[in-house]
């Protein structure tokens, strides 16, 4: 790894205070780099060194589940095993006026005061697709300025809760009883991304047939865990299996516990937090850090790399060209390949 | 692609117990594209002014009913003079006498608005604002 100290990258004075721990440089630091101006994507380049170290921990569900007052224990928590905790709360902008209301703040008022907290509330702007690139971004910041927890809550509405998974090193998956006998987050594939489940609310009735439907549903999308477990005297974890790669071995191991919590009283998070905690040491002993960090960092680059090319690529094609080649081929007279061609040919000139 | 949008922090500070006024004009301000951090009741102005700053806000509405404005609002500004944001404007609603009103702008509280107004005038002032802030 090069040196931060060898990175020819000049640093601003801004980025500077970031790494010494200035608060209000870390809030306009990340203002720089939401808003992806100039001066935020140097702020990046400069931090990214830095990068790397926190443990970032997604959590996502249906709205109203609890999402906020379960982030704000499991701060509480951590903050007692004294880790620095960033949070990043999530919400959708309006699509229709761009603007947005951002309400997460209002459950984490026990963080107040804490200057081993911060919060940052963030808008989707209509990005949804972009979600995940903009909230790396942010949660690169927090990473650099020495947060060794940075925990992101969005509103699962599918694609999003994707993009969350890939971004996180544990994916939280929150649930609440009564939202309805086929929890409409497991169609969308939720229980794929969860490393962990959580059913909130769990002072309300309904708790017991969630947790029966999900561990359910578990059981049909883990099959080779379900063997697992069966098994789970004969078969040690240590014992590789030839027939597959350490990755998607690793993935096969690790069983997505369910936990249940009452959010609004702090309940059941000693077992939350042991879960995160054993599925932090998973992802360390199985080498799945190392690949959710890879995956995380070349998806990234591939998104940037994808959209520079197209956007030097535009740069170099003649005015009105593209309609020119779109306009055949609505008439038919090229094939969606031959425009295609047409325009990389008159690049290559 | 850049995009920059103002960010107003709207809080509700003192022990007064509901915040429908504060809830309206936080909607007006999402419906003019603003993007509005919601605190919720009962802030205290350390936590307010901790808020603005981790939100790196342009603009702070704060709605105060109980009558403790000339306690609260002075506090508030303090803070974020302290905290290196005394270029954030500052705005209060609520039942505010008339001489309070000179005395609070004053002190640099940027507009004051009583149960009449408009959110149209509120959202109007506020871009006025916002736009001072950045430039
Ligand atoms: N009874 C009960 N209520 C809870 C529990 N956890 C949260 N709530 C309440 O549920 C409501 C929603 O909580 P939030 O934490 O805002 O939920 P959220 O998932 O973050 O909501 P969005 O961000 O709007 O999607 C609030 O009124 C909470 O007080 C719980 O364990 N039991
Ligand atoms: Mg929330």
């Amino acid at each position: 790894m090069i040196h931060p100290d060898h990175k020819n990258t000049p640093m601003t004075t801004l980025t500077q205070s970031v790494l010494a721990g200035d608060r209000l440089s870390l809030a306009r630091a990340l203002t720089q780099v939401e808003n992806n101006t100039l001066a935020g994507q140097k702020i990046l380049d400069a931090l990214f060194p830095y990068t790397g170290k926190a443990h970032l921990i997604g959590i996502t569900g249906a709205p109203g589940t609890g999402k906020s007052t379960l982030v704000n224990q499991l701060a509480l928590s951590f903050r007692k095993l004294e880790k620095r905790v960033a949070i990043v709360a999530v919400d959708p902008s309006s699509p229709f006026t761009g603007g947005a209301v951002l309400g997460d703040r209002v459950r984490m008022r026990d963080l107040s005061g804490d200057p081993g907290v911060f919060i940052r509330s963030m808008a989707t702007r209509g990005s949804l697709g972009g979600l995940a690139q903009a909230t790396v971004k942010i949660v690169q910041v927090f990473d650099a300025a020495g947060y060794d927890v940075v925990i992101i809550e969005t509103v699962g509405a599918g694609q999003s809760e994707v993009d969350v998974a890939r971004l996180a090193h544990t994916t939280i998956v929150v649930e609440a009883p009564g939202l309805g006998d086929d929890i409409q987050a497991i169609k969308a594939g939720i229980l794929e991304i969860a490393d962990i489940l959580v059913i909130n609310k769990a002072d309300h009735p309904g708790t017991e047939s969630t947790e029966a439907a999900l561990r359910n549903m578990l059981e049909l999308s883990h099959p080779v865990q379900k063997v697992f477990r069966h098994h789970d005297q004969t078969l040690s974890l240590a014992e590789p299996n030839p027939e597959k790669n350490p990755v998607t071995q690793s993935v096969d191991l690790w069983i997505p516990p369910i936990c249940r919590t009452v959010a609004t009283e702090g309940k059941g998070l000693p077992a939350l937090m042991e879960a995160i905690q054993n599925h932090l040491a998973y992802l360390h002993k199985f080498g799945d850090w190392v690949a959710r960090d890879q995956a995380r960092l070349f998806s990234e680059f591939d998104l940037m790399l994808q959209s520079s090319l197209l956007e030097d690529f535009r740069a170099r094609i003649p005015a009105g060209k593209i309609e020119q080649v779109k306009n055949s081929l609505q008439n038919r007279q090229i094939s969606p390949q031959e425009a295609v061609n047409v325009l990389l040919n008159i690049n290559r000139l | 692609m850049t995009e920059r949008k103002i960010r107003v922090l709207v809080a509700k500070p003192g022990l007064d117990g509901h915040d429908r006024g504060a809830k309206v004009v936080a909607r007006a301000l999402r419906d003019a594209g603003m993007e509005v951090i919601y605190t919720g009741l009962r802030q205290t102005p350390e936590m307010i002014a901790e808020a603005a700053l981790q939100e790196d806000v342009d603009l702070v509405g704060l709605s105060i009913l109980s009558g403790a404005h000339m306690a609260l609002a002075p506090r508030i500004l303090e803070l974020l003079k302290a905290n290196g944001q005394g270029n954030v404007k500052v705005f209060l609603g609520g039942i505010i006498p008339d001489e309070d009103i000179a005395r609070l702008k004053e002190m640099g509280i940027a507009g004051i608005y009583g149960p009449g107004v408009s959110t149209e005038q509120i959202v109007s002032d506020f871009f006025l604002a916002a736009n001072k802030v950045s430039a």
